[in-house]
This record gives C-alpha cells, structure tokens and sequence, in this order.
C-alpha cells in the first residue's frame, strides 16, 4: 500500500503542473467526459435513490399516484414500523454478536500465521499460503453439504448452543466465518508483513526477544493500517454474509439481519415501501463504514489486488 | 508495494540463514501457524474433500453413516442425464461468466482509465460507482425486487409498461427474469472492478504515458501500447474475481425465488438438496463437486503461480 500511495501522490504531483497548451486542447473532450461521468452516475445511483424514496412514502399514497410519482405525504413512518414490528433491534444485535468476535478473531489468527510464513523462511510456508488463499476462494456452496453434516453431529455445551450442536448456534456461525475469511486476511497481511525490513526484528532477535514478542510488540505494531483496511472490509463481508446464516441458523430469532430480512418479507414487510425503509435500516451500518472509512475499504481490497 | 516486497525478499543472505530456534520459539510458532491452519483444514478443505467423496455414495443424512450406501457415478449419471433442472443451471452460470466478461469487466478498466485522469470530482464519482459494493448481495436482491417489481417497480413505470395491458414481468417470466438479475448483478460488479483497476493504473509510471503522448500517440494508441501491458497482474486478478463471483452467485435468486422458474443456478440446487424436506446428501455432494471442480481449476493455478513467484525470489 505504501508503494501505491507513493506512486499515487507523485502523480498527482506531476499533473498539478501540466502543460498549458495541451490543457487548453483537451477541454471540449473533458467536458464530454464529464457529460458522460455524471450520466453514469445517474443511473448508479438510481436504485438507491429509488428506495429511498419510496420509503418515505406511506403506501397508501404510492398506491393512489402510483410509486413513479410526486406527491402526498413524506415521513418516516414507515421506518418507525419496520424497526418495531419486526423487531430489528434484535436482528442488529445477533449481526454484532456474529460479526465482532469473528472479526476480532479473524484478524488475530491470520496476523498470526502470516508472522509464521512472511517474516521466516520455513519450507512449507508455499503451502500454508495456497492452502489458506484456495480455501477462501472456494464457493461456499461447493462445501457446504458435508459442512453442514459436520455441524449437526459436532456437540457443543448447553450454554453455547441451544440445538446442542455446532448447527443452528452463534459459535457455529462464528467459526465458519473464522475459518473461511482468515485466508484472505493471510494474503493481504503476509505481503504487508514481507514490506517491514527484516532489520527490525533481527535486532529484537539480538535483544532476546521470543518469537510471539517479536510478533506481538514489534511486527503488529507495524502493521496497523493494514489491519484497519481489513478490517472495515471483513466488517462488511461478514455482516453482509447471506448464506452460511441462512443454512446454518435455522432459528429465525437468532439470524442476523442481513438473513433474517428474507424472513420477514411476506411476513411483517408487506409492501414494497415497508421492504425500501427496512432495506435501508439494514445498509446503514454498511453505508456508514464506507463513508466514513472509505480509504481502508478500498486499500483493504487493492492491498489484495496490488499483487499478482 | 510489489518493489518492497522483492527488495525485502531479494537479501538472500538473511533469510536463508540457518535459524536456531528455542523449545518456546519452536512451540510459539507452530501454536500460531497450527491452530490457525487446523481450522481452515477441518472447516474447509475436509469438507471439500468429504463432498467429493459423499458425491459416490446415496444417503438421505436422516440416520446415521450405516444408512450410505454406495451409489458409484449414478449420480453423476442422473444429474447429465435426466435432472431437469441441471441444463438450466449450468447455463445460467455460464451466462452469468460471459456476461460478467463482456460488461463489469472492460466497462469497469474504461471507467478506471477515466477516473485516472486528475478529473475534478473524481471522488465523488468514484464513491457514487462504488457505491453498490458495500451493499450485500441480498440487499442488491431487494433492489431487484423493487427495480423490476412488475407494477411497482422503477423500469417499468418508467417505460410505460406498468398497465395490465402492456405489462412486462421481469421476475415471473422464466425467459426474463435472469436478464433482471444480471443486470443488478453487473451494477455491483461494476464497481468492484473499477476499483481493482483503479488500483493498478496508480501503479503505471504516468511518464511513460506522457512520453508517448509526446511522441504522438493517441489515447487509444497510449493505452494499448503503454497502460494494458502494464495491468498484466491486475487483469489476472480480474479475471479470477470475475469467475469466482459468477460460480458463488447465490443471494440475488435466492431471495427473488429461491432460484427456480428460470433462475437455477448449481448453487441453488444444492442448496436445495440439502435444505429442502428431500434432503439428497449424495446427489448434493455430486453437484457440488462439479462446482468444486470447476473452481479448482481457476484457483489453483492462480495461487500456485502467485507465490511461486513470491518464494523463488
């Protein structure tokens, strides 16, 4: 990422001095492009815009003008509906419950292995890195039978599950979630940790400092940002898994929102206003993490990319 | 960052050198590479061997292992043979594949190369294009919905088509639905590409393009000859993310219908041989492992050329 960044500035660098005259000659073409940027995002931008809209509108008065219309009233009661009737409040906190430990945890176990495999030169480190990296960009689907048999047969304290087992409980969803997306974080933390100069820990070395000391006061330190970018982008991913939570939680109640929407349509969402604001409450954390985070995520995905 | 990484990589002195580790040392560092590995091993890579293997046997999974019984390739004879809903699948997916080849791919580098042009108000469009990507999967399943909605929807009360005499329906029409989902799914795909090549065009030595240009060419001549040998790496990358999320598409037709009635996708079909009151274990794994098998075949070859490259240095 740094390298990137480099290049990234002294480009910038470079155009703010740019030729006058060729500057002068491009106009009419960058206004044209501009023309086309604007509409392209547009129609970009249109679903949402669309949703949101239509969320504002009571349903009564989409179904008199019709839902491409002006007019009538705009409030947020659908908003207020959705988030009490069917209980989102609970939704939000079994996504928290799923998503932060796994998170967390993600990030601790993959900056762990990539310390094994990026900062030592052991000889099965070429096959740690394929395993881990492979295993993520399996689909889900593609293991998911056995997977789940495994799950209904692996017992699990009362107190951890209330089916008993792996299946249908917070811990089974959590360490699928581990086990799939730490191949990821592997990739991009290995090639971040390969950037820190091997004299740095060569000299805790000579200092006497253990391996995990090495690891844990020195090399993580360090890399800092790139946890950050991993972690806003796992945030999302994880928050915004489907499948393992529609296959492997079964009790509605304890779905995660982004799950438990499909649920509830038919069943409290009656109308497409009703789905628009309930879709909407359930992008909010997403959308607030982009904006607000918008370089982590997009340095998350690229620091993943910038390889090859 | 590829430079850092082979400065780092290229003192062979250092890492090469014979390491003498403590018990502690030595106990540390396979706890921290074990467990880790452990669960990916047990978690991931057992199932997707298990799938292979149940893929030969008949078991309904309602008793126990003494209920499998061996079924040799039948089901892999059932499933090219006579289950209807495989064709529809495989051609769904393949043309989820060429549709994601043919639009978010070189829409999305075009994009990127306009975006990497010192544009005023890059980032504003860049977020609005962007934008779709942190939305999931079944959020973007939702918009379909409403987008498409038959009388409801944004695309047909725009066009006109919203009358019961005119109406066009988008998700209940077997021959139409899947062009209504892949439409959505291009819009998030879009995005995402963008980004990657955004990525890699910061990483092309903007002189090289200003000497061209000096030299006369055009833009697409500076393109051509100078931008996209350079995005090698990154269309590789491309080009895996591409194939990867056209084999996982899932949540979009799951929500809509649970991928029936013109949208079957694999992915729905063992999803539904798993969940549905028939649960075919064997037939499922078959189906999965056919699945498994394709993506295997894109993943690891990318992977082991990646970091070969990255241990031989």
């Amino acid at each position: 990422m740094t390298a990137a960044t480099f290049t990234g500035s002294r480009t910038a660098a470079e155009a703010a001095a740019p030729n006058p005259n060729r500057r002068r000659r491009l106009r009419p073409a960058r206004a044209f492009l501009h023309v086309f940027l604007i509409a392209t995002c547009i129609v970009w931008i249109a679903p949402v815009l669309y949703a949101l809209y239509t969320s504002l509108r009571p349903y009564a008065d989409t179904a008199k003008h019709g839902y491409v219309s002006v007019g009538g009233h705009y409030n947020l009661s659908n908003y207020t509906t959705a988030w009490n009737e069917a209980d989102l409040p609970l939704y939000f906190k079994n996504s928290a419950i799923i998503t932060i430990p796994a998170l967390l945890i993600t990030l601790w176990l993959a900056s762990m292995v990539a310390f094994v495999v990026a900062r030592h030169s052991f000889k099965f480190n070429l096959a740690m890195l394929m395993i881990f990296t492979a295993g993520n960009l399996l689909p889900q689907q593609a293991i998911i039978t056995p997977l789940y048999k495994l799950y209904i047969t692996i017992p699990l304290p009362g107190w951890l599950s209330d089916s008993g087992h792996l299946d249908d409980s917070f811990f089974g969803l959590i360490l699928i979630h581990v086990a799939f997306q730490t191949g990821f974080c592997v990739f991009v933390l290995s090639n971040f940790m390969r950037t820190i100069p091997h004299e740095i820990t060569e000299a805790a070395r000579v200092d006497g400092a253990s391996e995990w000391r090495q690891y844990w006061q020195v090399v993580l330190p360090l890399c800092r940002p790139a946890l950050a970018a991993l972690a806003t982008l796992e945030f999302t991913w994880i928050y915004n898994d489907f499948f393992w939570a529609t296959v492997l939680m079964q009790t509605g109640s304890n779905r995660p929102i982004t799950a438990a929407l499909n649920n509830l349509t038919g069943q409290f969402f009656t109308d497409n206003n009703l789905i628009s604001a309930a879709s909407m409450i359930v992008a909010i954390p997403t959308l607030v993490v982009f904006f607000a985070l918008q370089k982590q995520f997009v340095s998350g995905l690229t620091l993943g990319a910038n390889k090859g | 960052m590829n430079h850092l990484a082979s400065i780092t990589l290229s003192q062979p002195g250092r890492n090469r050198r014979l390491r003498r580790y403590t018990k502690r040392d030595r106990a540390a560092l396979t706890l921290m590479g074990g467990v880790p590995l452990l669960l990916s091993l047990a978690f991931v890579w057992l199932p997707a061997l298990a799938t292979v293997a149940l893929s030969f046997f008949n078991w309904t999974g309602i008793g126990g292992f003494s209920d499998m019984k061996p079924a040799g390739v039948n089901n892999y004879r059932i499933i090219f043979s006579i289950y209807p809903e495989f064709p529809p699948a495989i051609e769904h997916n393949l043309l989820w594949l060429l549709v994601f080849f043919v639009i978010p791919a070189p829409f999305g580098l075009f994009l990127a190369h306009q975006l990497n042009k010192q544009l005023r108000g890059s980032r504003i469009y860049q977020s609005i294009l962007f934008l779709p990507v942190v939305l999931s999967l079944a959020l973007v399943g939702f918009m379909t919905e409403l987008v498409f909605s038959p009388t409801q929807g944004l695309v047909n009360n725009l066009t006109g088509h919203a009358g019961q005499h005119n109406l066009i329906d988008w998700l209940g029409n077997p021959s139409l639905n899947i062009w209504a989902v892949l439409i959505m799914a291009c819009w998030r795909q879009t995005g995402y590409v963008m980004i990657l090549f955004l990525a890699g065009l910061k990483s092309v030595d903007p002189s090289l393009q200003e000497a061209a240009s000096l030299d006369g060419a055009n833009e697409w001549q500076s393109f051509r000859h100078v931008v996209w040998p350079a995005l090698r790496p990154i269309n590789i990358v491309v080009v895996v993310v591409t194939v990867i999320e056209s084999l996982r598409a899932f949540d979009i037709v799951y929500i809509i219908n649970q991928g029936t009635n013109g949208l079957e996708l694999l992915s729905t079909l063992i999803t539904a041989n798993i969940i549905g009151e028939t649960s075919r274990i064997g037939f499922g794994s078959a189906l999965a492992t056919i699945l498994l098998v394709i993506s295997l075949a894109f993943v690891l070859p990318y992977v082991y050329t990646t970091f070969r490259k990255d241990t031989r240095s």
